[in-house]
């Protein structure tokens, strides 16, 4: 499986009568998008908007974030399942519009969503602020079960980012990176002497605003299994989920998995990268024991030497973690996790939930707890209300000034498990 | 640069008083520096200096804990230092105790910054570690030489109030507090390179090493579950509709303790979950299903359970750090040993 991404870069966003990329800069119609969107029946508003890097903007409630791109060829089409017809992507070509991004948000629960702040502190700690993004509000129809609002604005956002991604079909890209991984047998005989390493990508499944989906399919309901590490820079698995903003993968994560990358830059010289296992985080212990059990198998069934595990969330999945590491051991494959820590505001507490012997080479994303200050912005998108209810914030985190002192965590990104940011903790 | 007044805290040996058979001198003072205090003097050059000495016998400290710390501090306060320099203590066990206790004191008490040394096995390392930057020595005073070179740097950086490094950097031992840094690399190359290293058998670091973990042995069985009495508490965080203690939805700083006499049924309108860590809808529609207050009168009635307890308990465990819910968790089991709770139901989501 072969992919190619070719990378067009975009500086700016700008509103125009009609849409388009035109060198470095992508305008969009705004009320055509607007329109585009209205047609789910779920929504009553949709509103747009811009948040450029750099600017005194602040973000929230953030759902999601997404990359806008586009299948040139090969077969399928981006978010399969979702936008396109259920069909294996992952081979072919597939352009990007890297530096732009579309942000939905919209008050869903009422405490369970992030910030981006495009300058100033939080920024620092937010992939997300150095991207030119298209933020989309989503206003629900009236006594819209909140199930079906989130699912309404989940579809919104891909569809956004797929209207911006088609603008970019025929355009030539500036930089053009090339994925392969081989077929199995034909991997160990092209790099016989190079240690074979997997990747097992945990995915949140806990219910509500902690769900992911795997081509179309809740992921809650899949047993662990084996996935093309670019069928995920198509779209594959898309993000349902946002709470703690902090360390849950929104979409863009997925679609620019760092570990997937970075194995691939060692691919063929120190390590043979020879795929990814995708498994989950339910709630319930036999799940629990199931999943861990099919994803240590299918690593010794591949005949790894190593493996990295990456975690999404917190708390609950800090036991799928550390049942994923020591049965992963013992079955004698080396590992690394990549996690975040809840060690109190002050640091001093103990980090995880959850903790085994087996564990001796952690990556962390920081400390969560960590009390950090923003400062005012001039301008809010989407609305300010919820600052003091969502997960990191308290009574009274929103002074009336305007600025925020919150933990960590209300940040989109900020202690990603996939390893995304330079944050870690000591 | 000012210089800095520094109070140096010796034992009677490193002191020059004596040996074991002047262990039990109690605390003196001697004007400038003595013994080590010379190496430390030197190295803090023109930076800082040595203004006395004070020196204590180790089974004296030991034998007369309290006084000897009040008599020591009133001594080293009457100086107005901007720095103690307590031993190095190297593997002396007593002698580390008492450098732990002084440095911890004179940070804690007289907010003046304090440094020690210690070789990693002292029992003074255990005991302050956390409280106080202890460097890490050799385990004789052989070691003077680098635990001095070590020692000044930090005591300058700690006395000039300037950020610490970490502990591997600074050369003091981890004092369990986590702090956040940016790498240099992003978190899945140094997931790479980590393995990569384990793979082929070399050294590498862990970023977090794992804790230790209490593991609570379960209490005996209720004998007689029909005249017990049952008390619900949770970490779901339900809470009357309205959140009237405002339980953060992450990471709780409280707990709340609500009255339910009178209550047979958690409903909608009166009871909802402040939790932010799992899908909220059903526990709103019938908080029930997290804090079963229905299905325990039911028992109450029929007489399968003994009486539920007048009150519950409730705090949210999302993001809350494990020493916050151990607090909140010692003080909620005191009030249930005093109301003559003989078991609990603990629900978590």
């Amino acid at each position: 499986m072969k992919l190619e991404l070719g990378y067009i870069p975009i500086r700016d966003i700008q509103f125009s009568s009609t849409s388009k990329v035109d060198g470095e800069l992508l305008y969009v119609n705004k009320q055509e998008l607007i329109d585009l969107l209205l047609q789910d029946e779920a929504i009553a508003t949709v509103e747009v908007d811009i948040a450029r890097p750099g600017e005194s903007v602040r973000i929230t409630p953030v759902k999601d974030v997404i990359e806008p791109r586009v299948k040139v060829s090969g077969t399928g089409g981006l978010f399969p399942g979702w936008c396109a017809k259920v069909d294996t992507v992952g081979s072919g070509r597939t352009n990007v519009l890297k530096g732009a991004a579309v942000v939905t948000a919209g008050k869903i629960v009422g405490f369970q969503e992030g910030i981006i702040d495009m300058t100033g502190e939080g920024a620092r700690y937010t992939p997300f602020s150095k991207l030119s993004n298209l933020v989309v509000i989503i206003e629900p129809k009236k006594d819209l079960a909140q199930h079906a609002y989130e699912k309404a604005l989940r579809l919104a956002g891909l569809k956004a980012a797929e209207y911006l991604g088609k603008l970019a079909i025929d355009i030539e890209a500036k930089e053009v990176h090339t994925y392969e991984t081989l077929p199995l047998i034909e991997g160990v005989k092209a790099y016989p002497d190079l240690p074979r390493v997997g990747y097992v990508l945990m995915l949140q499944s806990q219910g509500l605003l902690h769900d992911t989906y795997v081509y179309g399919v809740d992921a809650k309901q899949i047993l662990p299994t084996l996935i093309g590490p670019t069928e995920l820079m198509d779209g594959a698995i898309i993000s349902g989920n946002c709470v703690s903003a902090c360390d849950k993968n929104t979409t863009y994560h997925h679609l620019n998995n760092p570990v997937i990358e970075d194995l691939f830059s060692e691919h063929g010289k120190t390590l043979n990268f020879v795929g990814v296992i995708i498994t989950n985080e339910n709630v319930f212990l036999a799940d629990k024991m199931r999943s861990s059990d099919r994803t240590a198998q299918l690593c010794e069934y591949l005949s790894l030497d190593g493996v990295i595990i990456s975690q999404e969330g917190f708390g609950n999945p800090d036991t799928d973690l550390i049942m994923n590491c020591k049965k992963i051991e013992a079955k004698g494959i080396k590992t690394v996790i990549i996690t975040d820590e809840y060690a109190g505001q002050d640091g001093a507490s103990q980090s995880l939930a959850d903790a085994d012997a087996a564990a001796n080479a952690v990556v962390t994303g920081g400390n969560a707890n960590e009390v950090i200050h923003l400062p005012a912005m001039d301008r809010i998108i989407g609305s300010i209300d919820a600052v003091d209810h969502i997960a990191g914030g308290w009574s009274g985190s929103l002074n009336p000034d305007g600025t925020i002192t919150a933990e960590l965590q209300v940040i989109t990104g900020a202690t990603n498990e996939l390893g995304f940011n330079h944050l870690s903790a000591r | 640069m000012k210089q800095l007044q520094v109070v140096h805290y010796l034992n009677q040996f490193f002191a020059q008083i004596g040996g074991e058979d002047k262990a039990d001198i109690p605390p003196e003072t001697k004007t400038g520096p003595v013994g080590p205090g010379m190496a430390f003097q030197a190295a803090f050059g023109q930076d800082a200096n040595i203004v006395a000495t004070i020196a204590c016998g180790d089974s004296y400290f030991n034998e007369n804990a309290d006084t000897a710390l009040t008599d020591i501090l009133e001594k080293i306060a009457s100086f107005k230092p901007d720095l103690v320099v307590c031993g190095p203590a190297f593997n002396a066990g007593r002698y580390g105790v008492a450098c732990g206790a002084v440095a911890s004191a004179v940070r804690d008490k007289l907010n003046i910054p304090a440094i020690t040394g210690m070789y990693i096995e002292n029992p003074g390392v255990d005991l302050y570690k956390s409280t106080v930057h202890i460097v890490s020595t050799k385990d004789s005073a052989a070691g003077m030489r680098d635990a001095v070179s070590q020692m000044v740097p930090l005591a300058l950086k700690l006395a000039r109030g300037e950020e610490i490094g970490s502990a591997s950097e600074e050369g003091y031992i981890p004092m369990g507090i986590r702090k956040n840094f940016f790498d240099a690399k992003r978190g899945s190359r140094r997931a790479v390179d980590m393995l990569l290293r384990k793979m082929a058998g070399e050294p590498f670091e862990t970023e977090f090493p794992m804790p230790d973990f209490d593991r609570v042995t379960p209490n005996a069985a209720i004998k007689d579950i029909s005249k017990a009495k049952i008390a619900l508490v949770t970490s779901g965080g339900i809470v009357p509709k309205g959140n009237p203690d405002h339980i953060e939805s992450s990471s709780a700083s409280k707990f709340g303790k609500y009255d339910i006499e009178g209550v047979s049924d958690l409903d909608a309108q009166t009871y909802e979950t402040a939790h932010g860590g799992y899908d909220p809808v059903y526990a709103n529609e019938d908080a029930d299903r997290v804090l079963p207050v229905d299905i325990l009168r039911e028992f109450e009635r029929q007489g399968k359970i003994g009486s539920l307890s007048r009150y519950f308990y409730s705090t949210v465990g999302n993001g809350t750090a494990v020493a916050s819910a151990k607090k909140y968790a010692q003080a909620i089991g005191e009030e249930l040993l005093a109301d003559g709770v003989d078991a609990v139901i603990l629900t978590s989501t």
